[in-house]
């Protein structure tokens, strides 16, 4: 084919709104996941703001339901994985050596139906009230019996516009992993992270389709009056617990996995060693994978399923704690004997440590069915489950934004914000959660907007809203940290940290379009510190220079969004004009991408920046 | 990277396998079907739940389904699913001809396939079992109607490459396309066996 196809190209907002470049899409998931992350967070100070005090009307009632239910769904669905989505993309294909994602265009694809689910979720808030039934949204209170305003409607609508660009996503990455690694990056060579993203995309693969069968049945019954959940009609509350559980469990997974990728990671780069037992750490992940399928009903110990399904559950849940144990073992004998550099990324990875461990400590308390009945419904689960998700997940995305930020945007965070930053969120996050433990046990129920006076919840409440406000004040610092260093001159080196020991660190940051200038040649775990330890410069390439095949960047995707965003409009208000418009503009847009061939486009090795694969 | 530099008659034998972005897209594509089994199996589980959920007055499984019309349905989509096959095998022999010609036959069994559901359909919902009758109707209709899009689907689908190949011919580019959307057609025709004995042998019996 001939070399001297026009290059296509746009600068601007153009640029970002038809980028295909899995680096730029990576921004953009982190840009709109931080600012979901904000709202989420906003939500949370808001009830928190609330509970200071016995009987507080800071809020309503109803209001209190919708900040519940919002912030919850927001953090998980649009804070928590769109950021680790912005770490995949802009670290796995750099991780294995590869140009690209296996499917660009579908990447973009992923992050606008991701971006237009959220917008539409949040939209609610204006349009009479937003989905207030909990993030789980459980039958029959989510019905159109209890719930018969528009909010659990935004919900279904939502959820089911952002979980195409979820399973998207995840198959991509799979594809990715398994396709488009270079010569001699075998899978027991993978770096950690990408070990751990390839699992979450498997689990988002074979979990997010439930929740699409779920919110289906939940959209047909309030829309069209079937009857999978309607009681008088035959139909069954406790389905919709199962489906959503059968998703919402390995959903759990999905969000925690690559943050242990992150802090395998990190700890390993800043201890200076060879991660302790990778191919136990690679078994622990894929086990827990596995696992996070088989344990379901343990979120619904209380729902009356019998003793016989109880105890299977509860011991298969406690059997998660096994290949958890082996993770969290290895992470210390890897910093055992380490030269260990105490920056923001590993304050957050080593933070993350002992928190986690206590995350999973209570873990293994609530998977006690017994011991559930008691437990269950109150503050001890949300302690629980906000320390295994803020003290577990957050506090790794904070270690991979400090770690990869270079990476991402070639200037390295303020490193006295950031240690602001951590010892600001670190305590206040444990002010918060750490109270609501004995809260729980004193038999103070989640989900209720207020408590009675005298019984002895008062001073804990106010302190959990103080830390609540303190991880505020953390979040405000990292913001500030972020304006400081987009003011600095990007003149990083390859490898910053000095210390690293995986290919992104071959290569310039930011790294060019097309990654790798020659694809690498990789001859050991931790490819680029093996080439570091043999005297080498940089990684060997593979290839002799030549030129580099690029995707074209399309508009297609954001069309094909905006195409779902306003039928799911039409389906809620009962528009089916509406409906059908948005669904033509989203097929028209299928049906214009398979009949135009994309040839895409050739970087010259005179266009590059750098010759050759740097060390 | 040259996909489009073979002409008719230099294909390679595995022409959907002779670029990476083919390589990809086959293996994106099982990857989405594995997907697609877990949304089938929730409404499988789901129809199976609710199966019985009939209600008072309202005609049962037993009732309504009459075994020869989908048997006829069956055995329509099933020998789809062979033409399909000669389709892949026409690609691989390079004979575009006989592919396309396997295909429009692939795609009018499907639309025979889709008449004949959507007159069961109406014929159901004749006899009072409409898609707000019960939770049984309701899980039915859901289920049977989420493969019946997906047969329509199908049928769009493969009626647009069939377009695109009889304008650009067979290269790396749509042979990839052609053989995805045979494994396609291969996965709607696997949940009809299953729909065959889940929803009418076990309804008719069970």
């Amino acid at each position: 084919m001939a070399h001297g196809h026009a290059v296509k190209r746009y600068s601007g907002l153009m640029d970002w709104l038809t980028t295909v470049d899995h680096k730029k899409i990576g921004v953009l998931y982190l840009i709109a996941g931080g600012f979901f992350f904000l709202i989420g967070g906003l939500e949370a100070i808001l009830i928190r703001i609330q509970l200071w005090k016995p009987l507080n009307d800071f809020v309503s009632p109803d209001t209190y339901n919708e900040l519940l239910t919002m912030h919850g769904t927001t953090m998980i669905f649009l804070a928590a994985m769109p950021i680790l989505f912005a770490l995949m993309n802009a670290i796995v294909p750099l991780q294995i050596g590869a140009r690209d994602v296996a499917f660009p265009f579908l990447n973009s694809l992923g992050f606008w139906t991701f971006f237009f689910g959220g917008v539409l979720l949040n939209v609610s808030w204006f349009t009479g009230g937003a989905p207030d039934a909990g993030w789980t949204s459980y039958v029959p209170l989510a019905s159109d019996t209890y719930s018969a305003d528009k909010g659990v409607d935004y919900y279904v609508m939502g959820l089911q516009i952002a979980g195409i660009g979820t399973l998207v996503g995840g198959i991509n990455f799979l594809v990715t992993i398994i396709n488009m690694r270079a010569p001699g990056m075998s899978f027991m060579r993978m770096p950690m992270f990408t070990w751990s993203a390839f699992i979450a995309s498997a689990l988002i693969l074979f979990a997010f389709p439930a929740l699409t069968v779920g919110l289906v049945a939940l959209m047909f019954d309030r829309l069209f009056s079937a009857n999978f959940f309607n009681v008088a009609n035959g139909g069954n509350v406790v389905l919709w617990e199962h489906i959503f559980w059968i998703f919402g469990h390995p959903e759990v997974y999905i969000l925690i996995l690559p943050a242990f990728g992150i802090i395998s990671e990190v700890v390993s780069t800043f201890s200076r060693k060879r991660l302790f037992g990778y191919s136990s750490m690679v078994f622990a992940t894929v086990l827990i994978g596995f696992l996070g399928f088989m344990v379901w009903a343990h979120h619904m110990f209380t729902t009356g399923l019998g003793p016989i399904a109880n105890a299977l559950f509860s011991i298969a849940t406690m059997l998660i704690a096994v290949p958890t144990g082996i993770k969290i073992f290895n992470w210390l004998f890897t910093m055992w004997g380490g030269s260990i550099r105490f920056n923001v990324a590993n304050l957050f990875a080593i933070g993350f440590i002992p928190t986690f461990v206590m995350g999973g400590v209570t873990g293994v308390m609530l998977a006690a069915a017994p011991a559930d009945y008691q437990y269950h419904d109150t503050y001890f689960v949300v302690a629980h489950f906000h320390y295994v998700i803020v003290g577990g997940l957050v506090l790794g995305i904070f270690a991979g934004l400090f770690y990869w930020w270079p990476k991402m945007f070639g200037r390295m965070l303020n490193e006295g914000l950031g240690k602001i930053t951590f010892w600001t969120f670190f305590i206040g996050f444990h002010l918060t959660f750490f109270v609501q433990h004995f809260l729980g046990l004193l038999g103070m129920p989640r989900r209720i907007y207020t408590y009675q006076d005298g019984l002895g919840l008062n001073g804990m409440n106010l302190i959990s809203t103080v830390g609540a406000i303190l991880m505020g004040i953390g979040t405000i610092v990292f913001l500030i940290n972020i304006i400081v260093t987009a003011k600095k001159p990007k003149n990083l080196s390859n490898d910053p940290w000095e210390d690293g020991r995986t290919l992104e660190w071959a290569i310039p940051s930011p790294a060019p379009e097309y990654n790798f200038a020659q694809t690498p040649l990789v001859r050991g775990y931790d490819a680029l510190w093996k080439e570091k330890m043999d005297g080498n410069k940089g990684m060997t390439p593979a290839e002799p220079l030549g030129p580099i095949h690029m995707p074209s960047p399309s508009i297609l995707p954001f069309i094909m969004s905006i195409g779902l965003f306003i039928a799911g409009f039409g389906f809620m208000y009962n528009h089916y004009i509406v409906a059908i418009i948005g669904l033509v503009i989203t097929f028209a847009c299928m049906f214009l991408r398979s009949v135009i061939d994309d040839h895409g486009f050739h970087i010259e090795p005179d266009e590059m920046h750098d010759k050759g694969v740097k060390g | 990277m040259s996909a489009h530099s073979h002409v008719d008659g230099q294909l390679p034998h595995e022409p959907e396998k002779a670029t990476l972005e083919g390589r990809n897209k086959v293996l994106g594509f099982w990857l989405f079907l594995g997907g697609e089994t877990v949304l089938f199996g929730t409404l499988f589980g789901a129809y199976l739940t609710l199966r019985h959920q009939v209600g008072d007055g309202n005609p049962t499984s037993q009732e309504l389904f009459d075994l020869t019309l989908v048997a006829i349905a069956t055995f329509i989509l099933l020998t789809s699913s062979l033409t399909s096959v000669f389709a892949i095998q026409a690609m691989h022999k390079n004979q575009v001809k006989a592919m396309l010609n396997w295909l429009i036959v692939t795609v009018l069994l499907g639309l025979g396939f889709l008449i004949l559901e959507i007159y069961e359909f109406l014929h159901y919902l004749h006899l009072g079992h409409g898609f707000t009758t019960s939770a049984f109707s309701s899980s039915f209709y859901t289920l049977v109607g989420f493969h019946g899009a997906h047969v329509a689907f199908g049928i769009f689908w493969i009626t647009l490459l069939i377009i695109q190949v009889f304008k650009r011919g067979l290269n790396t580019t749509t042979a990839p396309k052609v053989y995805v959307a045979g494994l396609y057609w291969h996965f709607i025709d696997v949940v009809w066996v299953f729909i065959f004995t889940v929803v009418y042998l076990m309804g008719k019996v069970g």
